[in-house]
This record gives structure tokens, sequence and C-alpha cells, in this order.
């Protein structure tokens, strides 16, 4: 079962290398990811589209919450979201099929961003089930090139997954005090 | 106030309380290395190699409970540290690597002696650090040590250029530090807790498998309480030894590969399984699909991710061992389970034959290693390689403490031994070190003996010198029809190598030495080194094969033509 899950990330250098670094590790597959800005400084959103049974789902929530620059995992899959993907493609396209084709972009509420006499290039935001059906019905036109996002989500209402609603009072605070640790105590010890 | 990179480091050093560093100096470490005898509190221990710079921290940190620092330079440096940050991190011991790397201006273009270190560490620590501007390195250092120290602890690494260590910037030490993105306390839920309790109750034939993190969290009054209250028998992992005495009561050993017989069927009959900081290993449980299917699973961790990794989780309680057993405690119901000792006593009293001390004239590993138990006073620290002679010294040394026993479980890193005893001597200059190591392991790392000259760190090096590289040989005559391929390993004379570096050594062949050269040994106040020439091919049982579940526990000599296929 595929599932989308959304990781809210620290924007420092070297994040997306231990996230992906997480993954291949693992074993974890990734079908997709993208990472992008958030309405936050300093926070990067990463949406990642897996393939895999219930428990690898948790275990890859698990795992990426281990890591310190990830700030708040959560799975999309099961909730009420509003899931999209942006797609760029080249299509061949003679003058006289332009009209068949046209149609055919409009009918998937896709747009047409470059148009030249041998070809047309179509732009298409959709959730998967009509980028599946979408690019199935160009094919037969000649796919000359393809460029896809992977999918990035939202769960829809007033309800979100930022970050800002865990801050602050929910961040562990470790007083450094006089910095050393009372004598005899383990410093590992967390109390 | 204003000062350098270096000084702000040694600075953050003792604001941690970080009173040794084990380290080898180098081209960009050097304005840190410059600085070094104005700081006179951070004595630092110069190694013969880094990767021993870094079994030593961690060997540090696990006899003293404290955070284990090693200093490496740049490039080849900082690679011989990967060795010793991979253990550390299997194991979860709480340790602070430093690296120096070029200067900021030739990062990235492949100059002399650098490497992506920080790339390469990622996937074995907690977290990493490539500090770009020297105003961060206190900060750094303080998240860094918070880290390091708490939840399931772990190494974590600093990687600082060499004109960060020469800009200028104010010390500034933080009052505090959060991480958004870490809360490594979390609180006992609950319903967590009467889940667990509910399960334990009801429990006829349960067993606990106490772990590393019992020790890590100091839980070991705790574990003793609780295991007192339920009339529950206690089995460690391997890491998890000394967490309760050996000779408790319900204290009844090692389980696993090589653990003893009624420890392995007690957890294969249990109809209750309560891990209690335990990642539940596959060289702990065997064949994870056959490990016990019928029981019913109860996991104590403070890492989320283990619970249901490499087994099916009834009842996860999250938290710290400490917190976690502090609340299961008054909510679990008095108990004693006599019939079920009872079953396990008789199993043991069956088949103790299995793990017993061989007789006849030769010099066996398992004697020796009872032996060191024996004659060596309490506060002995034991510390071993990988090995043969690691199985053995955990079947015969009878440990009564937390963290008296150190060795690399997680990795089985060969050549941990000597260093990493070096490191528990320094943390406890007043308790016997007593490293046991095989000739094999031990020629991983014998340049250490100059550090413990060097030092006056008088480490009790037991060689166990049977010419073989003794597990590999077992397995391939186990499992490769006696067909011994680069298994006989030569090895210089090492009463002669102790001498050349100036060390008091001797060589043992017949049991009836033992005790008197174990006895000389801890006379003298310097290093010693005992060459003990050990039968060559003794086989450690009983044994689990690997991948066979722990059901299938194999006992003896007697019985090997069997797990030969």
């Amino acid at each position: 079962m595929k599932h989308t899950v959304v990781a809210l990330v620290e924007d420092r250098p070297g994040v997306l290398n231990r996230v992906a670094s997480l993954f291949r590790r693992r074993g974890f597959n990734i079908e997709s990811l993208a990472v992008g800005n958030t309405e936050e400084t300093g926070v990067s959103r990463m949406t990642i589209v897996l393939d895999g049974a219930e428990g690898i789902v948790e275990q890859v929530e698990k795992q990426l919450y281990k890591l310190i620059d990830v700030i708040r995992v959560a799975d999309l899959t099961s909730a009420e979201a509003v899931v999209r993907e942006l797609a760029l493609v080249k299509i061949a396209c003679p003058t006289e099929q332009r009209a068949e084709l046209l149609d055919l972009i409009g009918i998937f509420r896709a747009h047409v961003v470059d148009v030249g006499p041998t070809h047309l290039v179509a732009e298409l935001s959709a959730e998967a089930d009509r980028m599946d059906a979408f690019l199935e019905n160009i094919r037969p036109y000649g796919v000359l090139e393809m460029v896809r996002t992977g999918r990035i989500g939202m769960i829809r209402g007033a309800a979100t997954t930022a970050v800002h609603e865990t801050e602050p009072e929910d961040v562990e605070r470790f007083h450094m005090e006089s910095g050393r640790l009372p004598e005899g105590e383990l410093p590992f010890v967390s109390d | 106030m204003q000062m350098s990179g270096a000084d702000i480091v040694l600075e953050s050093l003792k604001k941690l309380g970080i009173d040794t560093v084990f380290g080898y100096p180098g081209g960009v470490v050097l304005p840190l290395y410059d600085r070094f005898p104005y700081h006179p509190e951070v004595r630092h221990i110069l190694v013969r190699h880094e990767q021993a710079g870094g079994h030593a921290a961690d060997g540090y940190a696990r006899a003293s409970g404290k955070l284990g620092c090693a200093l490496a330079t740049s490039g080849p440096g900082a690679t011989n540290l990967v060795t010793a940050i991979a253990t550390a991190s299997m194991d979860s011991v709480p340790t602070l690597f430093i690296t120096g790397n070029v200067a900021r201006s030739l990062l990235g273009k492949d100059g002399f002696q650098e490497a992506d270190i920080t790339g390469i560490t990622t996937p074995i620590v907690k977290h990493n650090y490539l500090v770009m501007r020297a105003e961060d390195l206190a900060y750094t250092f303080a998240e860094a040590a918070y880290i390091a120290t708490t939840g399931r602890p772990g190494p974590v690494h600093i990687d600082i250029p060499k004109d960060v260590f020469t800009d200028l910037a104010e010390f500034e030490w933080p009052e505090h530090v959060a991480i958004r993105g870490y809360s490594p306390s979390p609180r006992i839920e609950p319903a967590q807790i009467s889940t667990a309790t509910a399960i334990i109750d009801a429990a006829e034939r349960p067993v606990i498998i106490a772990g590393h993190g019992v020790i890590l969290s100091r839980a070991h009054e705790e574990l003793k309480a609780f295991a007192e209250k339920t009339g529950i028998p206690v089995l460690n992992t391997l890491l998890g030894l000394g967490s309760i005495p050996r000779d408790h009561a319900l204290s009844y050993g090692m389980l696993g590969m090589h653990g003893s017989y009624e420890a392995n069927h007690a957890a294969s009959t249990a109809d209750v399984v309560i891990g209690i900081g335990n990642r539940m290993d596959d060289r702990a449980l065997g064949r994870f699909a056959d490990f016990n299917p019928t029981a019913k699973i109860v996991h104590i961790d403070i890492d989320a991710a283990e619970h249901g990794k490499n087994i099916t989780t009834h009842a996860p309680v999250l938290g710290d061992a400490k917190h976690a057993l502090s609340a299961l405690i008054p909510a679990v119901r008095q108990n004693t389970h006599t019939e079920w000792l009872r079953w396990i006593d008789d199993t043991r009293a069956e088949h103790s034959h299995s793990m017993a001390i061989p007789s006849g004239p030769a010099l066996s590993v398992q004697y020796i290693c009872q032996r060191i138990s024996e004659v060596n006073s309490d506060d002995v620290v034991i510390v071993t390689d990988v090995g043969q002679h690691q199985m053995w010294a955990v079947q015969h040394v009878k440990f009564t403490f937390p963290h008296q026993l150190i060795t690399s479980g997680g990795l089985g890193t060969m050549g941990f031994a000597a260093p990493a005893a070096m490191g528990a001597q320094v943390a406890q200059p007043k308790s016997p070190v007593w490293a046991i190591a095989g000739d094999g392991g031990f020629q991983m790392n014998m340049q250490e003996l100059a550090t413990m000259v060097d030092e006056h760190l008088p480490v009790k090096i037991a060689i166990m010198n049977n010419g073989y590289l003794g597990m590999v040989r077992q397995w391939q005559e186990l499992f490769y029809k006696d067909n011994y391929v680069s298994v006989e390993i030569s090895q210089p004379d090492f009463v002669k190598i102790a001498d050349a570096y100036g060390i008091l050594a001797y060589r043992v062949t017949d049991p009836s030495e033992v005790d008197e050269a174990i006895r000389r040994a801890n006379a003298h106040p310097g290093p010693v080194l005992i060459d003990f020439r050990v039968e060559p091919e003794g086989n450690v049982w009983p044994m689990v094969p690997a991948g066979a579940s722990l059901s299938e526990t194999v006992e003896a000599p007697r019985v090997s033509q069997e797990v030969t296929r």
C-alpha cells in the first residue's frame, strides 16, 4: 500500500542527506520525495511517498523521529487530505492532431504552456488517479519528455501539521546551570 | 570576552565536565593542540592510533558513566575513528568525537587530508555537526553533549575546520539547550503501564530480559525490586550483564547464541517475555520468526523505534527504564513463580555439563576466566575483546555491578579490549582493570601498550593465546566441514613485545600456575601482560547456530555432529 508521509525538518545543510541515508540504510523504498519551504522560516517540508506495509511505515515514522533535525512526522494516508502532483509533459503533436489533443487536455483540466508545429507542452496538477489517467490517455500521441514533482499534500479543515502548534511548551529544556553535572550523577540519566 | 575557537572548544569541554580527551594530533588540529597547555584541567592522552583513542573514550564512558571524548585530525585521522564511532553507536555509549577539517575555503576542494567526515559518520552517529563559525562552537558543544547523554545515549561528532579554531568570538555558554525535534525523556504513559501490568499479573511463566538500557539508565535497583516483587527470573543480554548481581536468586545469566541452556529454554518456554532496555537483537533472540511465537511481549525501551522493530510487541512501554520500572513496581501484584523457577532450576541442573569448565590437563580459557573472576577483588572491571574468549568470559565471570563488563556487543569489534581497558582504567584508577583478549584481537591494537606505559595505566592484559582466530575456526569446523581457511594465525613472542615496551610479562602454560599469575599481576603497580597458552581447538558451548531458534540450542561436542549439516 502507498503511504504519503510528511516530515517537517530543520532547514539546514545536510538534512536531505540524513533522511536519504536513513531510507537507504533501512531499506525503505521511496517512490517520490518533494522538499520545499513552509510558512515558517527555517522549516522545510518533505513529502515522502513510499510503498510498504503498515509496520514498515510505522518504522519509517519512528526512525525519522530519531533524526534530531526532524521536528514532526505525519502520515497523511488515512487522513482526509488534499494530495497533488505537478507534471510537465512534452507531447508529439502535429498541427492536424492539435484540436483533438487540446480536447483531451481540457477534459483532464490540464493546461497548455508551450506549443509548436510538432509538439505541445501540457501542465497538469492532479491527484494520483487523475494524473495516471491523463498520462495513459496521452501516451498514444507520443510522450517526448516528462517530468513530475512528486506528491505534496495537506490535511483538509482548519487543523494543520505545521510545527508552530507544538512549540514552545512541549520542547524539553536541558538546563546547563553551571554547566557541570552533579558529582556522581550519570550525565545521561534524563530526569 | 573574545577568545579563539580553540580556546572556546577547551572552555566548553571544561563546562561539560570533560577532564580527559583521548587524541592524536595532526595538521588541522594544531591550533587546538597549541592551546592545551593553557587548559591544564583537560588531560590529553596521546594514543598510538585514532581508532584506539575512540575505543578508549568508549571504555572511559562505560566505566565512568560520563561522556567520553576522543579527538583526531582531518582525513585519515578522522576516518580511523569510524570503527570506534560505529562501536559506540551500536552499544549506545555516550561519546563525543571531535575532528578537525581543512580550512573553510578548502572544503570540497579535495585538498590535502580532506575527507567528508560528517558525510561518512552520518549513518553511525546520533547526530553530527560541521561548525562553520567560531561563535557557534559553544552552543554546539552544549547541544552535542545534551544529545549524546540523554534519551538513548550515543555518539555525537563535531567536525571543525582549521580556521574556525583560529577565528575569534565571544565565549557565551548557553544557560539551557532546547531542540524542537528532540524530546529525550518521554513521560511514562499510564495506559501503557496498565496494559503491561495486566499481562505481567496474568503470567504463569514470565521471564525478564534485562539489557544495556537498565545499566545506562541506572535502573539496576529498580530491576531488582521489580523482579523480587513479581518473582520473575531475570535473563541478561550480553550488555545487560551486571544489571543484576549474578549471585542473586533470580539471576539466570545470559541468553542468546552462547547463552546458557536453561536461559534459552526459559525464554523459549515463557508465556510472557518482558524486555527491559534491550533491542531484541538476533544474537540474543535467535531466528525472529521462531522466537517463542506464543509469548506475550512486554517491551520497555526509551527508543520507540525498538518497539516492534524485530518482533511483534504486545505491550510497548516507552520511556527510560528507571522511570518505567518505578511506575510498574507499585502497579504489579506481589507474586511468586515457584513451579516455574523450579522448572528452570531443574533444567539448569540437568544441563550443567553444557557450560562446565573442561576437565583435563590442558589450560582452558573457561578456567582462566573463572579464576580471574574468583581471585580478583569484587571491584574488578573486565574488558573483553571479541570472539571465543569473550563468550567464555561472560559465561564464567560472576558480574555483580553495572558496567563491570565492558565489551563490544553490537558491532563485535576485534581490537577493542586493550584501548577500551585503557579508557576504563583512566575512569576507575583505583579498580583493577583486566583486559581479556585473544591473540588475534590483541594484535589489532597492541600498539597501545606504549600509551599504557606513558600514562602509567596499570591495565592487566590476559591474552588467551591459542594460535587461532578461534570463533571463526569453530564455525569453519562446525559449518564448513573442518575446512580451515586463514584462521591459523601466527603471533610474535608477546612476552618479548611487552618487554620491549618495558612492561612486565610472563607466560602461563599450566592450570596450576593461573592463580599465582593473576595475583602477581595485581601486585605489580604497572601494566602487566600474561601470555596464556591455551588449548588450541576448544569450542564454545552451548550454541544456537546462526539462523536457528533459541529452542534449538546445541549443547556440547557430543551433539556437534547434528550441527554439521
